[in-house]
């Protein structure tokens, strides 16, 4: 009874897929998955350090009402994962606390 | 363009769908103001149009109730009655004479503003996860058991390998089943209730046959899936440096507090965790309208106190999505009437009335079962992270009420920062309250969401895009 993947479960035909980059590592995302789920599939849980300790965050609440999963995409920082959707070469970077003190 | 009365209904999950097909039959031009990219709101979250599912269904309970809110809205959106405008996060509803405005940010990037005026408002915002800490809750791969589910939903996607779901919580049961269904180990179904708890409101909970079938459903899913059960439990921390590794569970026992001798470590790379779900009230609350016990208050027609507002589904308190549908059907129905100065006729609402207040008596039992440990705060160790955006550590809240005398939670944020960051305290609220020693009081926040300073400058000046 037990299916492999989520994909496997819904019976999903994804749309042909694309790369955005991670850190500078090329990675595969499925049309229509937001940067949160892109990372996750790509084994990825951690995407920033905060301000104070440097701790790692990822997704905590996944509907975008805690801003844990905030993220800098083509250079803006602040972004929310598990909104925004992935676009075919978008540049993800792991958020150094408030992303403003980044070149 | 029509005259006919035109009704906002801010939500598209059961609630809004629900308001905004009975309002737009009754002949009421509707708009659905919704910030997904799809209608269905948490309960009913699609897979992106992208990932071509097949067989969304396979996530999803109540599939035929979907169907038809799904084909209702399309029906009415073909007939013009209904304009649903998509990826509208509203952050303000604004009160002018005989009209309301309500002030939106487009897109998941919220830095462009769209703005829609109506002759009524009805406010289907939903709810949100209540999450309280404990050592360990910053870790990624600890995430909350709303979110676990809406990324598998929306996104198809899992965190992990191996999966310990803890609470409290109905919630709690379809996100274990839907979690081993996509692939997940389950390593445990860790729920802080006491299954005697439910014992003294039998009468009501086997009054609903129908819960009684979804309950035993959960529990035929969980056995399938060979998902153990730890009732009367707890998990004390969750360890691992840049990611969860394993949680230790513990029993509780009969006051409610941790039983140390009966701690045990279970490895897992992802923690799902809820304790229930909170209203979102913002939009009611900033509009002035009264809340009660934590929901927007309304009255027999789901009327707010503030005339021209409606408010139906979770933002009332929670009841599930049965009874965010039938307060949305009523809600729509009334409005349609007193939009036109008449006068509704409940006789021809009983029997979602009757729904109401049935759902309604059966979650208020079901409230009183499910419970968080008594002495949950004492499970929050001095170094734990209260407040995840401002990084407060429960020491400084603790600081501030034992040393400097705060006694409530606005006086601990002003002490120690808990709750000022971008959440806005949704995260942590329950949490500083709890610690303060006090009832968590309504927030009172202007806006819903963070709003660029250019926005906020130009909206309402004119020139500014106002459609309907």
């Amino acid at each position: 009874m037990r299916s492999r993947t989520p994909l496997d479960l819904v019976e999903a035909r994804p749309g042909p897929s694309f790369t955005v980059t991670f850190d500078g590592r090329e990675i595969d995302a499925m049309p229509g998955q937001s940067i949160a789920a892109v990372l996750w599939s790509a084994g990825v849980t951690s995407w920033r350090s905060t301000r104070g300790e440097g701790g790692p965050r990822g997704v905590f609440c996944g509907i975008g009402v805690c801003f844990d999963c905030l993220v800098t995409v083509d250079g803006r920082p602040n972004q929310r994962a598990c909104l925004l959707p992935a676009e075919p070469g978008q540049v993800i970077r792991t958020q150094e606390g408030t992303g403003h003190d980044e070149r | 363009m029509s005259a006919d009365p035109h009704l906002a209904v801010v939500g598209a999950g059961p609630a809004g769908l629900a308001a905004a097909l009975a309002a737009a039959a009754r002949g009421l031009r509707v708009t659905v103001i919704d910030s997904a990219a799809e209608a269905g709101g948490q309960f009913y979250r699609q897979p992106a149009q992208g990932l071509g599912a097949r067989r969304p269904q396979a996530l999803h309970h109540q599939w035929r109730t979907w169907e038809k809110l799904r084909d209702g809205l399309a029906a009415h959106i073909e007939a013009g009655r209904i304009t649903h405008l998509k990826g509208h996060h509203v952050w303000c509803v604004e009160r002018k004479p005989h009209a309301f405005i309500m002030h939106a940010l487009l897109g998941p990037e919220q830095q462009e503003p769209a703005a829609v005026r109506a002759d009524a408002v009805l406010l289907a915002t939903g709810g949100y996860e209540k999450v309280l800490p404990f050592p360990g809750w910053t870790l990624p791969g600890v995430i909350t058991a709303g979110g676990a589910q809406a990324m598998l939903k929306g996104g198809l996607v899992l965190p992990g390998r191996t999966a310990v779901v803890a609470g409290t919580g109905p919630l709690l049961l379809p996100v274990a089943v839907g979690l081993a269904a996509a692939g997940a180990k389950v390593a445990a179904l860790v729920e802080s209730a006491d299954p005697k708890a439910f014992v003294a409101h039998t009468t009501t909970l086997t009054a609903h046959p129908g819960k009684l079938a979804e309950a035993a459903q959960y529990a035929t899913a969980l056995l399938a899936h060979r998902i153990p059960i730890r009732a009367h439990h707890t998990v004390v921390a969750a360890h691992g440096t840049e990611r969860l590794e394993a949680v230790t569970v513990a029993a509780l026992d009969a006051d409610g507090r941790v039983r140390r001798d009966s701690e045990r470590r279970i490895s897992c790379d992802t923690l799902a965790v809820g304790n229930g779900l909170l209203p979102h009230t913002d939009l009611a609350e900033a509009l002035g309208c009264r809340i009660d016990r934590g929901g927007v208050a309304v009255d027999e027609e789901q009327r707010t106190d503030v005339p021209g507002v409606w408010a139906a589904g979770e933002t009332t308190g929670i009841g599930g999505s049965a009874l965010s549908l039938a307060e949305g059907h009523i809600a729509g129905r009334s409005a349609a009437a007193r939009l036109r100065n008449t006068q509704p006729d409940p006789g021809a609402w009983t029997a979602a009335a009757r729904a109401r207040s049935r759902l309604r008596r059966f979650f208020s039992a079901l409230d009183t079962g499910y419970a968080l440990p008594a002495h949950w705060t004492e499970q929050i160790t001095d170094d734990t992270v209260v407040c995840r955006c401002e990084e407060v550590p429960a020491a400084a809240i603790r600081e501030a009420v034992d040393e400097l005398g705060a006694g409530d939670v606005r006086t601990v944020k002003l002490l120690t920062r808990a709750g000022m960051g971008w959440c806005q305290g949704r995260m942590c609220g329950p949490a500083v309250a709890g610690l303060t020693g006090g009832e968590q009081p309504p927030a009172k926040r202007p806006f819903a969401c963070p709003v660029p300073l250019g926005v906020l400058a130009r909206a309402g000046a004119p020139g500014e895009t106002t459609q309907g």
